[in-house]
């Protein structure tokens, strides 16, 4: 399993994802971000839950190495397109996709790409927490568990690393093999995340992932998204703006299925290009 | 009096009777409570007291014999666990699969919905219906003669339907989150069914399995309708074996001309409660073990 062994023991643990003062919270520019080659490239996408119509010719590039911030109110279909990204919407039955989403230019859907290997390089945390019924230690391990990792001493190394990530590792180091259904709300919420990160994906999508938490936790995922972006392409459903114009370099309005606008965050934020966006943000609906 | 105070008493006099009727009905209730206890109550006590005389090691021990002072159960309650013992084996793989297949693989069709309407009305078919059903297929088809082996596959028919409902019971009570958390994570339905759904469910299938056996170990009707024997005279070593069960003794020695004999189906109708009972606990206990820590 080469995925497993091209982190050493010595970069694994610690080193990234605690949260420090000194972050440096730099935001990608137009230019970068128009630089940055296309992890995510959907065309033309469309959605039907039965002969519901989600999503509208949904066209939208996620950059690699970015934070994209898909924003909207209730029901206007970002959860859906996030589903569509890996392939979680086949579990619904009766639903229908038509369009072209090409991971690394590669059709996801294409005879070439594997479901199964689909999702282990794009890891998804969902809008509610859902660990397994299981120990801590055995949550995380899941992931590279059923991809075939065996040793040991790897899964408490890749464990501790995610929990480390995750801002989770300081609260849970002495009762790994606790049930997770004891961790309170938001270290549930972190722990999925830390699930996550187990599989070592490429890409990241997170449905609200902060919408239990506290204060102090959010600022630690966003730190976590920060550090997490140089390495990963993260794609975030965030329905608090402050989080978008913070974490995110490039912002995606939805607006009942359609994608009305979408560009680098601090134009969007402050110079959007259409009325809807502007009065979503400025909070006169939504 | 002004129209407020009648209509005041008048609310008051509602009040009052509502929670008479309340009181009442609770009563009833009691009453209702109260007679199915005595019933059973009555039912423990005068077979206690009419079998107790028999019990002891010699009930146990015994072969069967035609004086009541020398009988025992010996070679009905080997019968009885070779039963309960094959047909788990046969009902527990074949039930949960069969779960497995409906609730984690079969897609929504009318096919499926009709497989499901009958698997729910033959958990409600006489159980005699299958004896029937057994002596027409294992005993004369197949040929197997009154062996245990056709006994085992007819209350293999009996308690399927229970063990496929019950399993499908539990499998629907795991919650599709986790399902979604597995194959997000690139597990394969495979594997998503076997780590997850599975042991998740596994309190409740395990519970459904204990009930489905002691229904098995109950049953009389549906082995006197294949014919299984009523007399035999040593315990069962295989499955080709001729055997008799319990039951089937308890229902013999109950209409037994002499009356001794009533006292001594009293008393195997003890040893099978224990059975029972014991089946019921250990249902119970794995319950309160796994549920613990299986909680949404
Ligand atoms: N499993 C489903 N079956 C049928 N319709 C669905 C299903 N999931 C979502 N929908 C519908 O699709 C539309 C988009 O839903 P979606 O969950 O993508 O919204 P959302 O933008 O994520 O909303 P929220 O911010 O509340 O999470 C909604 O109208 C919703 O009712
Ligand atoms: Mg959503």
């Amino acid at each position: 399993m080469s995925r497993w062994s091209e982190n050493t023991v010595e970069d694994s643990p610690v080193a990234v994802g605690r949260p420090t003062a000194s972050t440096e919270k730099i935001l990608r520019s137009a230019s970068e971000l128009a630089g940055s080659p296309k992890k995510f490239a959907t065309t033309n996408v469309n959605f039907w839950y039965g002969t519901h119509h989600a999503l509208h010719d949904i066209t939208l590039h996620v950059p690699e190495n970015c934070v994209t911030a898909l924003i909207g109110p209730s029901g206007c279909g970002k959860s859906t397109y996030l589903r569509c990204l890996n392939r979680m919407n086949d579990m619904i039955e009766q639903t229908r996709v038509e369009g072209q989403i090409l991971l690394d230019g590669l059709d996801i859907r294409g005879p070439k790409v594997d479901v199964v290997d689909l999702r282990k390089r794009v890891g998804m945390v969902f809008q509610k927490s859902n660990p397994f019924p299981k120990s801590i230690f055995e949550n995380i391990a899941y992931g590279p568990r059923v991809a075939g990792l065996k040793s040991r001493d790897r899964l408490e190394q890749i464990v501790e690393r995610s929990l480390v990530q995750a801002a989770l590792w300081d609260e849970v180091k002495d009762r790994l093999n606790d049930s997770a259904l004891a961790l309170s709300g938001g270290q549930q919420q972190r722990l999925c995340i830390a699930r996550a990160l187990a599989t070592d994906p490429d890409v990241l999508l997170m449905d609200e992932p902060a919408s239990a938490l506290d204060p102090t936790s959010t600022l630690r995922i966003e730190d976590l998204i920060f550090e997490l972006k140089e390495n990963y392409t993260i794609v975030i459903v965030t329905h608090n703006m402050q989080q978008a114009a913070r974490v995110s370099d490039q912002t995606a309005f939805f607006y009942e299925g359609h994608l009305i606008e979408a560009g680098v965050t601090n134009e969007v934020f402050t110079n959007p290009s259409k009325q809807e966006t502007e009065d979503y943000i400025t909070g006169r609906f939504g | 009096m002004t129209n407020l105070a009648a209509e005041q008493e008048l609310m008051a006099r509602y009040r009052q009777r509502k929670r008479l009727l309340s009181k009442l009905f609770g009563a009833v209730c009691l009453m209702a409570m109260i007679s199915c206890v005595a019933i059973l109550a009555f039912l423990l006590i005068s077979v206690l007291w009419r079998g107790f005389d028999y019990l002891g090691w010699d009930l146990i021990r015994n072969l069967p014999s035609r004086s009541a002072a020398k009988a025992g159960i010996w070679v009905y309650l080997i019968g009885s666990l070779w039963l309960i013992g094959l047909t788990t084996l046969f009902a527990v793989p074949l039930g949960v699969g069969a779960a497995l297949y409906l609730e984690e693989y079969a897609a929504e069709s009318r096919w499926k919905r009709i497989v499901q309407l009958n698997i729910a009305n033959l958990a409600g078919v006489p159980s005699i219906v299958y004896g029937l059903l057994g002596l027409g297929i294992f005993v004369y088809i197949l040929n197997l003669g009154q062996s245990i082996l056709a006994g085992a596959l007819t209350l293999t028919l009996v308690v399927l339907p229970i063990v496929i409902l019950a399993s499908q019971e539990a499998l629907r009570a795991v919650p599709g989150s986790i399902r979604q958390a597995s194959y997000a994570l690139g597990a394969t339905r495979w594997q998503t069914t076997w780590r997850q759904v599975l042991p998740a469910a596994m309190p409740g299938i395990m519970t459904g399995v204990i009930l489905a056996v002691s229904r098995a170990l109950g049953e009389a009707a549906p082995l006197v309708a294949m014919g299984a024997v009523q007399y035999v005279d040593r315990a069962p070593t295989s499955v080709w074996d001729t055997f008799s069960a319990l039951p089937l003794a308890i229902f013999y020695w109950a209409m037994h001309s002499k009356p001794e004999f009533h006292d001594l189906a009293a008393a195997a109708i003890i040893v099978l409660l224990v059975v029972l009972i014991s089946l019921n606990m250990v249902a119970a206990f794995v319950r309160y073990r796994f549920g613990k820590k299986v909680r949404w």
